[in-house]
């Protein structure tokens, strides 16, 4: 799989956004304090955040006998780069074309 | 140690992986020449040792915006070329930003296979939620932060041009 994919299937799903919001709000969190928040089990948690591990969103750090969890920016940030820009760039130059266009004296 | 570590600190870290071998991701960090390439675009001058000097030099477009000459001091804490460099990064660009503590900034390279790094930038803004802000992107029309420079090095890296260029 490649890593764009690994990003967009990561970010499929509700839970694991929530997770990232957590993060954006408060980075660095334990396991414990994620799951405080979500009606789910343990291990649901974990396997979330495996995913968004893999995918990159998610670096975790160990802070003593703590394992801390980050929400990595840098991956969505690329496909912004990467993708995003790409397309609105396109679409907003259409756009000043067809006013170009539409506002030439006839 | 106590559980509340996890809340007396601010950490934010940030990873990229990129197609290039230690040494350039090194070259890129440490020398002038290549900040000027890519980011911010403001060059910085180390001083490789422990106790050493840094300085962040304001680039062209923010000497138009009225900044000049150092905008970010700092020290090197801990110095392993190609693979970890330590050190203390203060912004001195307002007085605002100038009178918060120094944070600390821990850059790691990691080659994970052959000619492909793991480049991890760790950054405690502890007391410092000025600096919070302006490396996590979150302050309007002020650059993407530390994503947005990590993204255009990797873009220089692999196909030798910036996203600006």
């Amino acid at each position: 799989m490649e890593d764009d994919d690994r990003v967009f299937k990561a970010l499929a799903d509700r839970t694991r956004r929530l997770l990232l919001d957590r993060l954006f709000v408060r980075d660095g969190l334990t396991l414990t304090q994620l799951e405080s928040e979500l009606e789910m089990t343990r291990f649901g948690v974990m396997k979330h955040l495996r995913v968004l591990e893999e995918a990159g969103l998610v670096v975790t750090r160990r802070s003593g006998r703590e394992k801390l969890h980050f929400l990595n920016p840098v991956p969505i940030r690329l496909i912004h780069d990467r993708w995003i820009d790409k397309y609105t760039e396109r679409h907003v130059s259409a756009l000043v074309d067809l006013k170009n266009e539409l506002e030439e004296p006839s | 140690m106590t559980s509340t570590t996890a809340n007396t600190t601010t950490v934010h870290v940030f990873r990229v992986y990129i197609r290039a071998t230690p040494q350039a991701i090194w070259d890129a960090i440490v020398t002038p020449e290549w900040q000027a390439k890519y980011g911010y675009r403001a060059p910085g001058t180390y001083e490789l040792r422990p106790g050493g000097a840094y300085q962040g030099i304001a680039s062209p477009a923010m000497e138009a915006m009225g900044a000049s000459g150092v905008i970010v001091e700092g020290e090197v804490v801990e110095v392993d070329p190609p693979r970890k460099l330590v050190q203390t990064w203060h912004p001195t660009w307002d007085p605002q930003i100038a009178a918060e503590a120094p944070t600390r900034l821990t850059w790691e390279i990691d080659e994970i296979e052959k000619g492909v790094c793991k480049l991890t930038v760790t950054h405690d803004v502890t007391g410092a939620p000025s600096v919070e802000a302006q490396i996590t992107g979150a302050i309007e029309g002020a650059g993407g932060g530390w994503a947005y420079v990590l993204s255009d090095l990797k873009t220089l890296l692999e196909t030798g041009r910036a996203l600006e260029d």
